[in-house]
């Protein structure tokens, strides 16, 4: 497990609950992931898979109760993060910053954008005194870092003055301003257009490559996933079913999820509309014990429903939880 | 021809500045002339604020035009008055976006799908029920579901359902608008398929407005760009993906992220899109997207581009194609 052991920051086997009047949910199955220094890392799922109750553990937003970590460990930089408490748990989380989803929804609308963007530097440099001035000038550098046009002026607009990019921009800035060694970005371009898409992308790399810092990237938009990162995590149903680089996961993908997934994306190669995956996602009050994607998977076996599959490594980096890999550890009959 | 729309415009109002005195416009749509054939899968592709759903929602009626004509088999439409609506509403029906807030969480499904029936004095009471057995087995769903609220379906679930609204009344043109957007990958493709063999089935016209232009390749017979309430070029789809001609359509279509090296391949070459898509209100002169464009010249300044045919089924609204082609219009007859 060379991967984890270099990694700047892993979660390893999280179950987290959801204790509801009408019976326990457990959402996250044994999730365990890794991001190593200067890797774009993409976790996809579809809705209702996990992802953003992952991400919400991490920066330590989830609810809890409802939400309840049952058992697991998040590291980062050599700490277990879910062992921290208090100011040494807000140092380390101010190591992580988080680019939400919705842009219009994460801005405060009665505030200037200049307000806000200053009260997150001023938090998060707060060991170091910093003069109003000097927040200001950190505040527009960074805001011009993000390629937001004017940045003087932009600080003292509000957000509806903003576009959906811009916003999105801001909400960028304000997570770099934090110097960051890891970034958590959950669906940070589904609200936009695709050439803003395009330009928002374009700035996270450009930033991220600049400063050196790991990014993981939840989303479900798999064309984006592979321009985008180094390496995928495909978790379906509060499993990770699969992972390695873009490149072999999307070449030679293993698991019937992931397949899938890939095979219902429709091409521009005008194939006819996809099919799609039979069934929909299980209620987490009856799913499965094992394979949580058995019940629509078209080669599940006995062993799948009972049985929880275990990573099984195939080469490299490519990995699959799947019972159909389990012995032979060769091509799939049906790949492609 | 089922549907043509002519110079269609629809601009909205905004009253700002001191005591509110100062009248804009929101030109949301501006000038769209369009034919739509019968049977026919017209893809209307845009941005967010490029019109395309405000033109939707002028077509079914949920908007009245500020200018222009819409001549539904033969009747215009923009000039209907207060009591044709609902003769003209059986025929013309739509399917919004999103499920979650298309459907009334407090009707059941029954009484969802009864509604347009009875607005429309259909049948008796028992014939309705009927109707409505048949409408769940054709979008492929359970009859016990006619008892359930939306609440307890799916989101792909109450897509099906917003569909079978929509057929209740045996229209002949369909808009969906963003029909698939909020579902996930998984369950999209299914609920596409559905609509595309209802089609069909009953011979339905579908005006499919979205911003997916890989589902339109696999969708549409035709395919629009709309940009900032105009058309940017219009076409069948396979020539529309072969040779894009547009700047605005080679932008659209070099930013979509693809999931193989094939489709990779399919993209016109890498032009980096800069800028956003400017206010409705404060439209640049001459051409909409000169401001983003990286071909812009002088005239696109200064005059509207007018739409040229390239050949017979395709459009662009350019200049840099104005001067060399034949500059046609429409042969309106059917």
């Amino acid at each position: 497990m060379t991967a984890e052991e270099r990694a700047l920051f892993k979660i390893r086997n999280l179950c987290v609950a959801f204790d509801l009047f009408r019976g326990t949910l457990p959402v996250l199955d044994h999730v365990s992931l890794a991001v190593r220094r200067g890797e774009k890392i993409g976790l996809v799922g579809e809705t209702g898979c996990g992802k953003s109750v992952t991400m919400k553990v991490v920066v330590g937003i989830l609810p809890i109760p409802p939400g309840r970590i049952a058992s697991g460990e998040i590291w980062f930089d050599g700490t277990n993060i879910l062992s921290l408490h208090g100011g040494r748990l807000q140092d380390v989380r101010g190591r992580i910053g988080l680019i939400p989803q919705d842009p219009s929804a994460s801005l405060n609308p009665v505030f200037q954008v200049g307000t806000q963007l200053r009260d997150a530097i001023r938090y998060s440099h707060r060991h170091r005194n910093l003069s109003a001035k000097e927040i200001r000038r950190l505040a527009i550098d960074v805001l011009a870092e993000v390629g937001l046009p004017d940045p003087v002026r932009n600080l003292s607009n509000y957000p509806f003055q903003l576009s959906g990019g811009m916003k999105q921009r801001v909400l960028i800035a304000m997570a770099l301003a934090a110097n960051p060694e890891l970034l958590i970005a959950d669906e940070p371009t589904t609200a936009l257009d695709v050439t803003i898409q395009e330009q928002v992308l374009r700035l996270m790399r450009e930033a991220i490559d600049r400063r050196n810092l790991s990014i993981l990237i939840i989303t479900h938009n798999l064309g984006l996933i592979r321009e985008f990162t180094d390496r995928v995590y495909i978790m379906y149903a509060g499993q990770i079913g699969e992972t390695g680089s873009t490149r072999d996961l999307f070449n030679r993908p293993l698991h019937p999820y992931t397949k899938g997934l890939l095979a219902s994306v429709p091409k521009l190669t005008g194939e006819g509309v996809p099919f799609g995956i039979p069934g929909t996602v299980p209620d987490y009050l009856n799913a499965p014990s094992g394979c949580r994607f058995s019940p629509r998977c078209d080669r599940t076996t006995e062993v799948c429903a009972s049985c929880r599959p275990e990573m099984i490594l195939i080469e490299g980096e490519h990995r699959v939880a799947c019972h159909l890999y389990k012995e032979e550890q060769e091509d799939d009959p049906q790949a492609g | 021809m089922i549907l043509r729309l002519d110079d269609i415009k629809k601009y909205f109002p905004v009253r700002h500045g001191f005591l509110q005195r100062k009248m804009e416009y929101v030109k949301a749509v501006d000038g769209v002339s369009l034919a739509i054939k019968r049977g026919e899968i017209f893809g209307l592709v845009g941005e967010s604020g490029s019109g395309k759903s405000t033109l939707g929602y002028t077509v079914v009626g949920i908007h009245r035009s500020t200018a222009g004509k819409i001549i539904f088999k033969g009747e215009d439409l923009a000039t209907r008055q207060h009591m044709d609506v609902r003769a003209i509403s059986r025929k013309l029906q739509i399917v919004f976006q999103d499920p979650g807030s298309s459907l009334n969480p407090k009707r059941t499904i029954r009484q969802t799908l009864e509604l347009p029936l009875k607005v429309h004095r259909l049948g008796t009471r028992r014939e309705r029920l009927g109707k409505l057995r048949e409408l769940l087995q054709k979008v492929e769903l359970p009859e016990e579901y006619l008892h359930n609220y939306p609440r307890a379906l799916s989101g792909g679930q109450r897509q099906r359902i917003a569909i079978a609204r929509a057929l209740a009344v045996e229209p002949e043109f369909i808009v969906l608008d963003e029909p698939t957007s909020a579902l996930d990958v998984s369950v999209q493709g299914k609920v596409v398929r559905l609509l595309l063999s209802l089609a069909k089935e009953h011979d339905l016209t579908y005006l499919f407005i979205t911003h997916d232009l890989s589902l339109m390749r696999n969708v549409a017979s035709r395919v629009a760009i709309m940009y900032l309430g105009k058309l940017c070029e219009v076409a069948p789809t396979s020539e529309f993906f072969k040779n894009p001609l547009h700047p605005y359509t080679k932008m659209l279509l070099s930013s979509i992220p693809v999931v193989s090296e094939e489709e990779e391949s399919l993209k016109p070459e890498r032009s980096v899109p800069k800028g956003e898509i400017p206010s409705p209100v404060n439209r640049p002169s001459g051409c909409g997207f000169r401001t983003r464009c990286p071909l812009a010249m002088d005239i696109c300044a200064q005059e509207e581009p007018r739409r040229t045919l390239v050949n017979e089924e395709h459009e662009v609204h350019c200049h840099l194609f104005n001067n060399s082609r034949i500059k046609g219009d429409y042969d309106w007859n059917d």
